[in-house]
């Protein structure tokens, strides 16, 4: 799995970007110290919702938001874990509640959610996820496409317990 | 009847000025993002991108390449269009905040996940900054060529600030028009501050400039 957060407009951010998703996926280094908690992301909490009903999709859907849940440590993946999902998209708003939905992690820690696709809104086409249930320590996450064409974005979490 | 040439010239020039402002206005009108977004999210885009082609004029008018307009006039039309441009960017603030508060407060703030923001809020705040001097000059008595150069300087600050902040927003702007502003903004800016000499400290004023204070 990849997160590719840099594209040709965000060059400059590119060293902010690595190191605001440096804890996530393919840059974690996965050495004798074990994975270190995935930290929030800058903005990545903006126009949250407490509480988003787990949906089966938001919307009429066609845009996937995948990625997977971890724990610190030996990296092992959380099952059954509530992810909040969330973005500007051709059906609304970040802060239209129609635009929010949450899902949970499968035995392998993954999460997939349908959603309708994002567009760029605030200058990046991005969305917004979440982990706050509780048992380990509450991460917002603001991943940005690569490019407005793709049909799917990724966020990895690496949660440390409370 | 002078020659046809500098009947036309004028006319190009004018030509030339209005295309370069309005153009990435049009240009952003056909965006494809429009579809998606509020009355006020559209007009506080275009507020910003009315404001950045409207600072184009500036450094034409303060040296005079205009033609046709008397320097009266000339300064005049200065000062008016940097009102509007004042108006503008709070038009553009205060309707990206009713979108959302959150990303508002964020830019502001310098603790924005976009690195556009800090460099629209750095322009923002230059201009602000001009604008308060402007209000100000009659009760602060600065010497005339005090005053341009504090003018340009903080003009040097605004443009290539809005130039970045515009350049790494990926908005309703379309990117070919928003290069080639961006362009002509940089080129009108260097050439009026090469042309004016701001910063000479005395004399050798190699032409006249079209915004005179009285000294």
């Amino acid at each position: 799995m990849t997160t590719t957060l840099m594209n040709r407009r965000h060059l400059i951010a590119a060293g902010a970007s690595a190191i605001a998703t440096g804890m996530s996926g393919p840059f974690v280094p996965a050495n004798a110290q074990g994975l270190v908690p995935t930290r929030s992301m800058r903005g990545g909490s903006n126009n949250y919702r407490p509480g988003a009903p787990i949906v089966d999709k938001i919307g009429g859907g066609g845009f996937w938001m995948t990625g997977t849940v971890r724990r610190t440590g030996d990296g092992a993946p959380l099952a059954g874990r509530r992810i909040q999902i969330w973005a500007h998209t051709t059906e609304g708003y970040e802060s239209d509640p129609q635009s929010h939905g949450a899902t949970l992690t499968d035995e392998n820690g993954v999460f997939r959610l349908e959603m309708p696709q994002i567009v760029p809104a605030f200058g990046q086409p991005h969305g917004h996820l979440a982990y706050d249930s509780g048992d380990f320590e509450t991460v917002f996450l603001r991943p940005v496409m690569a490019s407005v064409k793709q049909t799917s974005l990724e966020a990895h979490f690496v949660l440390k317990p409370v | 009847m002078p020659p046809l040439a500098s009947r036309i010239r004028p006319i190009l020039i004018w030509l030339a000025v209005g295309t370069a402002v309005l153009v990435p206005i049009v240009a952003a009108a056909a965006s494809p993002l429009l579809a998606w977004r509020s009355a006020v999210y559209i007009a506080a885009g275009f507020a910003g991108i009315i404001a950045m082609a409207l600072m184009l004029v500036q450094p034409l008018l303060a040296v005079g390449y205009l033609p046709g307009l008397t320097r009266y006039a000339a300064r005049r039309t200065h000062l008016w269009i940097g009102t509007a441009m004042v108006a503008a960017v709070l038009l553009h603030i205060v309707g990206l905040y009713v979108t959302s508060p959150p990303d508002v407060i964020d830019a502001l703030t310098f603790d924005s996940p976009t690195p556009f923001s800090n460099w629209g809020v750095i322009a923002m705040w230059a201009l602000f900054l001009v604008a308060l001097l402007v209000a100000l000059r009659n009760h602060i008595g600065v010497r005339p060529r005090t005053w341009r150069m504090i003018h340009t300087a903080l003009f040097s600050v605004i443009v290539p600030s809005t130039v970045v902040h515009a350049v790494l927003i990926h908005g309703t702007m379309e990117t070919l028009t928003k290069v080639a502003l961006s362009a002509f903004l940089i080129m009108a800016t260097l050439k009026a501050i090469f042309d004016l000499r701001v910063w000479r400290k005395r004399r050798g004023r190699p032409i006249a400039p079209a915004i005179v204070t009285p000294e």
